[in-house]
């Protein structure tokens, strides 16, 4: 019997503007209001709000055997409660059922924690404070931005309380251990430290309707085998809440997959949450873990921070910290702080074959992003130390 | 399978992309097994250099021989019903008193004469399938497809559109709505070419494919040193100075990004007929000191011209392909590209613009200038992508089409 965890990642940036550089000193018009209501509320429609019906009904359905939990960003959040309350109201009923969990994590789902602990610190928080005044409850265990880990970010998360982290159950963190167990993270006390099964989250969030794949059609009942066949005591699926019907569209049939798993899981396994599996499952041993390891393997990583693209201008940005933060300007402060959004970087990938870019080109991005820096610096009350160009 | 090929041009008699675009498409169906028999029309005041050079060349790679069959014929590439009027007096000029001339009286005659000896070429060999590209050619596809019964394919570079920014000669537009309507299938150089063939010919689009143009680069060329040691950043153009290519809202730009950062210097190589109209706009919008005119370019001086520039920009109004940026990429200089071009459909690594739009061009020709972030990766992933291109993609799809038809 396995501890089955299914963790579900909710995030929406705040999109920006073609801001041009003749913008700069005229305007501070960075997001694309329009654009980022028309995806709020067509991914409302498509998932959020029939994927948080599914839940509600299969947790009353399994009367507390079936359990789930969310990482939803800050940013996502504010962006629900501009756009499409109705999604808001739909996560307190299921904060109220009991069998919902909510994972800490930064405001504005950033990586922050790599270049400046202070702002780390706050945006945790803040995260923190809006999950507690929106579903009324505190969360137990971190997972950071793309999942992306180290053993000090352990240690500072076991600092500030936490007792469960969890990351990416990447070959290059493992090397011959499995995902499947917990373990506790090199140089911590008690934290410990839950890992993506890679290869069955990305069945159900990547190939699920995927025709060409050899075991479509995926059904319940083949991923609750491949589960019970699995070594090790726990199984984490963790995936982008998106998966269902926006990455999966309804007709491919991901709804009614969803709406058998908990039956077939519950024949010989258990449905556990996080912070349950940290609370009852003992840790199988050490993991050390020096670098950075992300939410899509080795590509995760480079597809954020692999072109100098994205390294000057995730620099730039934190360069801009102690001027923005002395400035006491609340919406200069705010708008530094969505800039810091990993989806920005991620428009800057240049390697990558998708690029989701809402300016048609990583280049662009990256011209939008950096005349914004340029016009938040001149937005500062005092000045900062110029970088060489 | 034998494929009887009418163009206007083939290095190294050429002047433009036409030339060197058949060259390549040549070369990659002889690498598929076709036998390519390219007719080309040519006076003898133009053929200088020896035919059999020009055979050889590329026999020594094909599988399959092309043959290229000259045409004596006043007709060249890009040329306007005044050009040929003044090569006909060239020529008359300098025959003896009393003798008569053999060419057409005007540049439509003879394009008709032409096809009329292309019917007797037509019946030199078993032909399967006849190409031909661009208008002047036509009518000898179609005279060839009547004596030969086999399938017409016409290939469109650039249309009577493109070349006069919208105000077609009516001739000559007839010439290619009658290729079109004529031919068993279109290939166009770009979507944004059949786009016009379907817009403005009445095409229907199921008629029309796309195969996209290519290059074939030996090696990255590196930047070579101009021997200019400006300190401004240099931004250039390069290309005719004509409507087609959209040079005036380089200037606009120029201003623009003038009003930001003076310290930016924009050469513009190349002549054409808005060259006086150039000189005269920039010293219009008061920024001559900040623009220099090379006039015309050829060889080594292109590539130092790319080399000294921190971007190339081509804002055509119209480009069918364009080959100039992929040049410039293989010369380690960034590009920026009118959307409104075939090229931007298969370059990645590149900024894109709306040639109109002269606040994004100015916005980006800065962002290039301002971040060396910027600049780098553009060059280094832009000189990677030019060097995958190859014409066996284009001649792969031609042999598709090939096969469909016969």
């Amino acid at each position: 019997m396995k501890k089955v965890c299914l963790y579900f990642q909710v995030h929406q940036p705040f999109r920006t503007n073609n801001y041009s550089v003749f913008s700069i000193g005229n305007d501070h018009k960075y997001f694309d209001h329009d654009k980022n209501m028309r995806i709020a509320s067509k991914v409302a429609d498509q998932c959020y709000l029939p994927a948080n019906k599914l839940m509600l009904d299969l947790i009353r359905k399994h009367q507390g055997k079936f359990k789930v939990a969310f990482g939803i960003s800050g940013v996502a959040l504010d962006q629900m409660e501009e756009y499409t309350p109705q999604v808001i109201d739909t996560f307190k009923a299921l904060a109220d059922t009991g069998c919902v969990e909510f994972l800490g994590e930064t405001y504005h789902h950033s990586l922050s924690f790599f270049y400046s602990k202070e702002e780390f610190l706050e945006q945790v928080r803040m995260h923190d404070q809006k999950i507690q005044n929106l579903f009324g409850m505190r969360p137990t265990v971190f997972r950071n931005s793309e999942l992306v880990f180290n053993n000090e970010l352990a240690a500072y998360a076991e600092s500030m309380g936490y007792k469960g982290i969890v990351s990416n159950g990447t070959p290059q963190a493992l090397g011959w251990r499995s995902p499947n167990y917990v373990y506790n993270p090199t140089s911590t006390k008690s934290i410990k430290l839950l890992l993506k099964n890679v290869g069955m989250s990305e069945d159900i969030e990547h190939r699920f309707s995927d025709e060409s794949w050899n075991e479509w059609p995926m059904t319940s009942r083949k991923m609750a085998g491949w589960l019970g066949d699995a070594e090790g005591e726990v199984v984490n699926l963790f995936m982008d809440y998106e998966a269902l019907g926006e990455h999966h569209k309804k007709d491919s049939g991901i709804f009614t997959f969803m709406k058998q798993l908990p039956d077939e899981i519950l024949k010989n396994h258990v449905w556990a949450t996080p912070g349950e599996i940290v609370e009852s499952v003992k840790s199988a041993g050490e993991l050390d873990v020096h670098l950075p390891i992300s939410g899509n393997n080795l590509e995760g990583i480079r597809a954020l921070l692999g072109n100098n693209l994205q390294h000057a201008a995730i620099n730039r940005i934190y360069q801009l910290e102690k001027g923005v933060k002395a400035s006491n300007d609340p919406e200069l402060i705010d708008h530094w702080r969505k800039m810091q959004s990993t989806d920005h970087f991620h428009y800057m990938a240049t390697g990558i074959s998708k690029n989701h870019s809402p300016h048609g080109s990583p280049y662009d991005s990256f011209i939008a992003y950096m005349n914004i820096v340029n016009d938040l610096q001149l937005r500062l009350k005092q000045p900062v130390t110029p970088i060489a160009k | 399978m034998k494929v009887l090929m009418f163009g206007w041009e083939f290095p190294p008699h050429s002047s433009g992309g036409l030339g060197t675009a058949c060259a390549g498409l040549t070369k990659g169906l002889s690498n598929h097994g076709v036998d390519v028999t390219f007719v080309i029309p040519s006076s003898k005041i133009d053929v200088q250099s020896s035919h059999v050079n020009l055979i050889v060349a590329d026999r020594t790679k094909a599988k399959q021989s092309i043959s290229v069959t000259f045409v004596d014929s006043l007709l060249s590439p890009y040329m306007n019903i005044k050009d040929y009027v003044g090569k006909l007096e060239l020529i008359t000029d300098s025959l003896p008193p009393g003798a008569g001339s053999v060419y057409g009286k005007d540049l439509f005659q003879e394009v008709y004469r032409l096809s009329e000896k292309a019917k007797i070429i037509a019946l030199s060999d078993n032909f399967d399938i006849i190409h031909c590209h661009d208008w002047m050619t036509y009518p000898s596809g179609i005279k060839a497809k009547k004596v030969l019964g086999k399938p017409l394919v016409v290939h469109i570079h650039a249309t009577e559109f493109d070349r006069t920014g919208g105000n077609p000669n009516q001739v000559i537009y007839n010439m290619e709505r009658e290729g079109f309507n004529e031919a068993d299938k279109i290939l166009a150089v770009s979507n944004f070419t059949k786009q016009k063939v379907v817009d403005h010919y009445g095409i229907d689009p199921d008629k029309v494919e796309v195969v996209h143009n290519a290059v074939e680069f030996n090696g990255y060329k590196g930047r070579k040193n101009s021997g200019i040691n400006a300190l401004d950043k240099v931004v250039l153009f390069l290309g005719r100075l004509t409507m087609q290519k959209g040079p005036e809202y380089f200037l606009y730009a120029a201003k623009r990004v003038l009003e930001h950062d003076p310290n930016v210097t924009f050469v513009v190589a190349g002549t054409g007929d808005m060259e006086q109209f150039m000189i005269n706009k920039s010293c219009e919008l008061g920024i001559s000191d900040k623009v220099r005119f090379t006039g015309f370019l050829s060889g080594d001086d292109i590539d130092r011209a790319y080399s000294m520039a921190d971007l190339y920009v081509m804002p055509s109004i119209s480009e069918p392909f364009g080959i100039t940026p992929l040049e410039s990429l293989r010369n380690g200089t960034p590009v920026l590209i009118s959307k409104q071009s075939g090229v931007s459909e298969v370059l990645d690594h590149c900024l894109k613009v709306d040639f109109w739009d002269i606040d994004q061009m100015a916005n980006k020709i800065l962002g290039v200038l301002n971040w060396q972030e910027l600049h780098t990766e553009l060059k280094e992933n832009g000189k990677h992508e030019v060097m995958q291109f190859s014409w066996d993609d284009p001649a792969s799809k031609c042999m598709e089409v090939y096969h469909e038809l016969t």
